[in-house]
Formats: C-alpha cells, sequence, structure tokens
C-alpha cells in the first residue's frame, strides 16, 4: 500500500539533500567545533555556514543566531531567559491562549515564579485582536509572546503589527515560528520581531535540533551552564551533524518557497472544498484565507476524532486528530476551546498538514476515502441519541 | 501504548452493530469526562439474551470493547450476562487494550445493566 503522510504539522519527512549534507560530519568531520585541529575547525566551519544559512533565511545577522535542542528549548530560553533578565525594569508577560504549550508551560512556570502573566483571547478564526495587545500592555510589560502561526488550526497572525504594539510599549517581541518556516514569509527587521524560535524537523530537517533568533543587544539568561558554546547563551557541545542538517533543510525551504507555498496551497483548497462538498455536517476550523498553506483542520458531527484517524490509517492515510482522545487525563484541545467549540463538538476533529512532498494525486486518494470513513462511522453512532450540533463554529 | 491486533480488528469490523427494531430492552450509558455514547438492544427468551445489538460515539476502544461485549452477552442467561465487567472485555482482547482506555472507554457492561431495567421495566407493565 502507498501510505500518505498528512500529518506534517507533527514532523515531516527528513529530505534526502539534507541526510546527504548531514552525513559527513556524522562519520569523517566527527570533531568537536571548539578543538584546534582540521576536525574541529571543518565542524567549526560546518556549523557557522549553518549559522548564516538560518539568518538569511529570516532577515537576520548570523551573530544573531542560537542553536539549540528544538523549538520547546528556544521557546523556553527566549520567554525564561527575557523574563529573569528584565526583572528590574517589570515583571509582566502578554502571550496568548492558543499558544504552544512550549510557551503556555513556561509562562505557567514563570506565574508561580512570580510573573503575572496575561494570556489574550482570540476571535473564532483564531486571530489575536492588536486591540486586545493595546488594552493589556502595561508600563512593566517585558515580553510579549504571540506565535506567527498556529500548529492545530493554521491561523496566521500578524506578527508585524503585533510585534509594533509590544515595541510602543516598551516591551520585546517573541514569536514562535515553529510552523511558519516555508510557509510564510518572515523579517525579523519588518516584522518588528526580537526573538523568534524554529524548530528542523518542521521543515525536513532531523529531530533535536532547532534555533533561537535574537536580537543583537539583547541579553538573556541561559537555561544550561557550562563550557560557553553559542555566546554563552546554550552550553553543551553542538550537535554539529543536526545543525548542518537544520541549515540545509532551511536552504532548500527558502531556495523553493514560492513553489511550495503555490502548490500546497491548490492541494490545501482541493481538500478543503473536497471534504465540504462531499460530507454532510462537516466545517472547517481556524481562518478560511489567513490560514498556513499547509493546513486544513475540520470538525464532523457524530464522529470522534480518534476512531476517525485510525480509520484513516488503516485505508493508508496519516493524518491527527484535532483534538485529545478518550483517557481520563485528557483535556478537550485548548487552541478549539479558545475559539469556541464546544467539548463534545471538539472531539469530532480531524487535521490534515502537508509538506511540499504532498501531491494533488494524494489529495484525491483521500478524497476518494473520507467519505466512506465517515459514513461508516455515523452507522456506527446512536445519532438521534446525541445532541444536535450547531450549524456553525460550535 | 497502540491498540493490540483484536482491538484493530474489533474496530475494523465491529460485530452487532445497528438499532434493533423490536427490542425487549435498550440502554444508554456515557461516560462524562469525554462524552463517549453506547446503547445496547436485547432480545429476551426465557431470561436469555438470544440477540443483542449496538450502537458507539466514541474512539476505537469504546467501538471495540462494545463488539466485544455483545460477542461475549449473546446466548448468555441475564444473570450470567451482567457478570461481565469492564476487566473481563478488557482481557479479551489479550492485553491488546491500552490501560488507560479500560476505565473510560468499556462503558458497555453498564448500558446492558440499563438495557435489562429497561426489559425488567416493560415486563411489569
Amino acid at each position: 500500500m502507498q501510505r500518505i503522510y498528512f500529518d506534517n504539522s507533527a514532523t515531516t519527512r527528513p529530505d534526502p539533500k539534507v541526510l546527504e549534507a548531514m552525513r559527513p560530519y556524522l562519520d569523517q568531520w566527527y570533531g568537536n567545533a571548539s578543538s584546534l585541529h582540521v576536525f574541529g575547525r571543518e565542524s567549526f566551519n560546518a556549523l557557522e555556514e549553518a549559522r548564516r544559512r538560518t539568518s538569511k533565511a529570516i532577515g537576520a545577522q548570523v551573530r544573531e543566531i542560537i542553536f539549540t535542542s528544538g523549538g520547546t528549548e528556544s521557546d523556553n530560553l527566549a520567554i525564561q531567559g527575557t523574563a529573569f533578565t528584565n526583572l528590574a525594569k517589570g515583571n509582566h508577560i502578554i502571550t496568548s491562549v492558543i499558544e504552544h504549550h512550549a510557551v503556555l508551560k513556561t509562562c505557567q512556570y514563570l506565574e508561580r515564579q512570580g510573573f503575572r502573566v496575561t494570556y489574550l483571547p482570540v476571535n473564532p478564526e483564531g486571530e489575536v485582536e492588536p486591540e486586545s495587545l493595546k488594552s493589556a500592555m502595561t508600563k512593566e510589560t517585558i515580553l510579549v509572546s504571540i506565535m506567527a502561526a498556529n500548529n492545530e488550526i493554521g491561523t496566521i497572525q500578524d506578527v508585524r503589527e503585533l510585534g509594533g504594539i509590544a515595541h510602543e510599549g516598551g516591551a520585546l517581541f517573541h514569536t514562535d515560528a515553529v510552523q511558519s518556516i516555508g510557509k510564510v514569509p518572515l523579517d525579523v527587521q519588518r516584522d518588528n520581531i526580537d526573538l523568534l524560535a524554529i524548530s528542523a524537523h518542521k521543515f525536513h530537517g532531523p529531530k533535536g535540533v532547532g534555533a533561537l533568533y535574537v536580537r543583537k543587544g539583547i541579553s538573556l539568561r541561559p537555561l544550561v551552564y557550562g563550557g560557553g558554546q553559542e555566546r554563552g547563551l546554550r552550553s553543551s557541545t553542538e550537535n554539529v551533524p543536526g545543525i548542518v542538517g537544520l541549515g540545509k533543510a532551511i536552504e532548500i525551504c527558502m531556495a523553493e518557497m514560492d513553489d511550495s507555498v503555490n502548490r500546497m496551497t491548490s492541494i490545501r483548497d482541493r481538500i478543503i472544498q473536497g471534504t465540504l462538498s462531499s460530507v454532510e455536517g462537516c466545517y472547517l476550523n481556524g481562518h478560511k484565507v489567513r490560514r498556513l498553506c499547509n493546513n486544513a483542520h475540520f470538525r464532523f458531527d457524530y464522529v470522534e476524532g480518534e476512531a476517525l484517524v485510525l480509520s484513516l490509517d488503516i485505508k493508508g492515510i496519516a493524518a491527527s486528530t484535532g483534538s485529545a482522545c478518550s483517557s481520563r487525563d485528557s483535556e478537550t484541545s485548548h487552541v478549539l476551546k479558545a475559539i469556541g467549540v464546544r467539548n463534545e463538538h471538539a472531539r469530532g476533529s480531524l487535521r490534515l498538514s502537508l509538506s511540499r512532498m504532498n501531491s494533488m494525486e494524494e489529495a484525491e486518494r483521500y478524497l476518494e476515502a473520507i467519505p466512506e470513513v465517515i459514513s461508516r462511522l455515523r452507522a456506527i453512532s446512536p445519532v438521534s441519541m446525541l445532541s444536535k450540533p450547531s450549524a456553525t463554529g460550535g | 501504548m497502540p491498540y493490540g491486533p483484536k482491538v484493530i480488528e474489533h474496530f475494523t469490523r465491529p460485530r452487532n452493530v445497528g438499532e434493533m427494531k423490536g427490542a425487549d430492552g435498550v440502554g444508554k450509558a456515557s461516560n462524562d469526562t469525554d462524552g463517549d455514547v453506547v446503547v445496547i438492544y436485547i432480545k429476551v427468551v426465557d431470561d436469555r439474551v438470544v440477540d443483542v445489538s449496538f450502537q458507539t460515539f466514541g474512539c476505537a476502544a469504546a467501538i471495540a470493547s462494545t463488539s466485544m461485549f455483545t460477542e461475549m452477552v449473546k446466548g448468555k442467561t441475564i444473570e450470567d450476562a451482567l457478570k461481565i465487567d469492564k476487566q473481563m472485555v478488557a482481557g479479551a482482547f489479550e492485553e491488546g487494550m491500552p490501560a488507560n482506555k479500560v476505565e473510560c472507554s468499556i462503558i458497555a457492561p453498564d448500558a446492558l445493566k440499563e438495557a435489562v431495567a429497561d426489559y425488567r421495566q416493560k415486563r411489569i407493565h
């Protein structure tokens, strides 16, 4: 069976060219980038080339890129690092209710450390309203952290405007751009960004490596102390093969961005239009226009998400449920809750996330499968005994 | 922990699915935390469950376990059928049912209790 991978917001397939670029730094130039000999120098040069490629992708200077273990660490370093460095200036942080847990849980931790955090609401399409940020800003605000695009429903935020508002109020602006690299053009100068987190495995790079852009002049308290690598902000022997992979992956992404965004957009639109027209009781979550080119997120009446994902998996289509599955300790997705989807409806969610490696043929195969999968699950479901769903959002 | 092959098999081809016309008893159970709903229909002759069917809204574990449960119930006396509990249903999957799914997803035994109560109620009137 030819399997279809539509779960690229979870992780992506490493590009063969990325693996090829990494290989010499696993088996030939395995030196420590701090060493003086040729093994060290080769590693060091590779590290700096990756740094250059990464900086170029977001309009930053080479020295403003710090390599980390991934998006979560980058978000933690940005938020905790800023918070503890700016204690004298203020103790207020603003973020949104739909952030990734890497941001939300970090902010909750800081609340326990005495910081005050405002969690901005979003509108039913998942956008943070600039006005709500404006009115939340105080003299004490040291940091605003709003994701560039949401990982579940794909809504793209107006980071330029939000960053501008943060700056007017004298605060730093951080954005989690983990889902945006290669899909949304970002420029740290133009978009008023001071700190930006990325993760290699979301754009066909390897897992376990990410980066944080830190605008020149900003000082951060590190999370990890030791040998002083990465300008003292991230001690630990550099993961040279991983970082080389990140650099190669981001370079390919940027070179192919226009083409791949166009292709993903047309596949996404075919999936959205085809699903909505062939399945009754199906609704699109998120924004109609301001959404990631690779994200389609649906809600189906009378169908449970985990059963739906498993049914598609059996047909060779890998997707993800937009909400938590049935187990005692799990809860409804905080993102769906924030856009006003009721608990019982949030369970019938499906997220399809594309990459540049997907094709229109795969979308057509999914569209052939989905009506049958839904009607089978509805045939099992006690439809007449469940509460009537409302026609819109919730 | 992923699902075992027997769970997938029952999920893919559930037995005894659908509403039963003229059922002697109908029972519904739901799980308030997750919103799972199971409906069990029974046909009873001489205190024996001669036919059973079900409808489920819920995850794969809820669907597969209800399917398995109907197979275990069919042909048993009401007394014996009511003795089948969550752990026995989970056990029938030969360790294929994740432990965290047992409490929340195997609610079919509760639905059977309701169906039997409904059957007895109808007999009195």
